[in-house]
């Protein structure tokens, strides 16, 4: 009668923990693999221009950035192939940067007001228009120490 | 063969070792930092104050058109050449008397600038000149005062200027050093003042 009668009754075999390494590792892969360090998503095509006379930008929460370019294929629909600026998480017009940089401002610390840095990572096919009314704009917030960011590499080849 | 259980191996604390080299990683891991030419703007002036005057063999012009062409001193100039061209007009070394340049290593050219002190390197875009270009032209004369000042650093301090601000960077620099590098920075800087002036664009 009893044909599947279990073998062995009573206590549960514990379970192995061997496997738990393998877990964490596969986590610390996906998290090294995944991560980018981008507070802000962007809008716009961002392929910055080439220079080799460059200094890095350190003290990460000293910059403020902007961002300019056509906005990208996404927002094409709606927005048009037109360059555009981007501060924070939206797109925006001229006029708004100084406010931008003004509230930025605020949220820092007032002795680190004077070291604040303006990093402008603009595409490089956008018109210099753009990136002259920006910096008019930073001239009247007195936003004036600037960083034009780019990649490393030999410049007179790469731009053109 | 008589089957046997083989005795299994303890792996509870691999996961410990798996921690460790995740927290070893989490602090050595720096993350990449941007990089890119650094600018000081002008302070926003009233329309009505009165540009200084300038001796025109002080000012060496390079303007760029909305096709990405080069005009230098009136003349089309590849972006390869550019560099080569600012040096030359910096390194001239044209003064007498009170302006006289005592390290300039130029041919005193009576049409290029007196002295590197003097001289004004003038930058006029157009509305529609891109980016890049843009980029390209202010690197190229970035690096024309680089190598001018690299080279007096390298003949007044044995290293170059690159390589003192470098120094003086470096978190590690100890306070007594700083201020050696930050004079002798100072001083190249006097002797080879960056005078990059944008005008606004047409």
């Amino acid at each position: 009668m009893s044909k599947f009668k279990k073998k062995k009754s009573g206590e549960l075999p514990a379970i192995s923990t061997a496997s738990l390494p393998d877990i964490v590792f596969m986590l610390l892969f996906f998290f090294m693999v995944a991560t980018t360090m981008r507070e802000t998503t962007l809008m716009v095509q961002n392929s910055l221009p080439t220079a080799d006379q460059v200094e890095k930008l350190d003290k990460k929460d000293l910059v403020m950035y902007i961002y300019a370019g056509k906005p990208s294929q996404r927002y094409q629909q709606k927005f048009g192939t037109e360059a555009r600026i981007q501060l924070n998480d939206k797109f925006a017009d001229v006029s708004e940067v100084q406010s931008f940089i003004y509230s930025e401002r605020d949220s820092k610390r007032e002795e680190l007001i004077p070291y604040l840095t303006t990093a402008l990572k603009v595409d490089k096919e956008t018109n210099m228009g753009l990136v002259s009314d920006i910096k008019q704009e930073l001239r009247k917030a007195e936003a004036l120490k600037i960083n034009y960011t780019t990649v490393q590499g030999d410049a007179t080849t790469a731009n053109q | 063969m008589a089957r046997r259980s083989s005795p299994e191996v303890n792996a509870g604390s691999m996961a410990d070792i798996a921690f460790l080299l995740l927290i070893f990683f989490l602090v050595t891991t720096t993350i990449e930092t941007d990089k890119g030419i650094s600018r000081k703007l002008p302070p926003w002036q009233p329309e009505d104050v009165e540009p200084p005057t300038l001796k025109m063999r002080n000012v060496f012009e390079v303007v760029v058109n909305s096709n990405n062409d080069l005009l230098v001193e009136d003349e089309e100039m590849e972006l390869k050449d550019l560099r080569q061209a600012a040096v030359a007009f910096l390194d001239n070394g044209g003064g007498t008397g009170s302006e006289a340049c005592s390290f300039c290593q130029g041919s005193a050219d009576p049409d290029l600038s007196v002295n590197p002190k003097k001289a004004v390197i003038s930058l006029v875009n157009n509305r529609g000149t891109e980016y890049g270009t843009y980029i390209a032209v202010q690197n190229e004369l970035v690096a024309a005062y680089n190598e001018l000042r690299n080279r007096e650093a390298k003949r007044l301090y044995g290293s170059t200027f690159v390589e003192l601000e470098t120094e003086y960077n470096d978190p590690k620099t100890g306070e007594g050093r700083k201020e050696s590098l930050k004079e002798k920075i100072e001083t190249i800087k006097d002797m080879i003042p960056q005078k990059l002036s944008e005008a606004e664009p047409k």
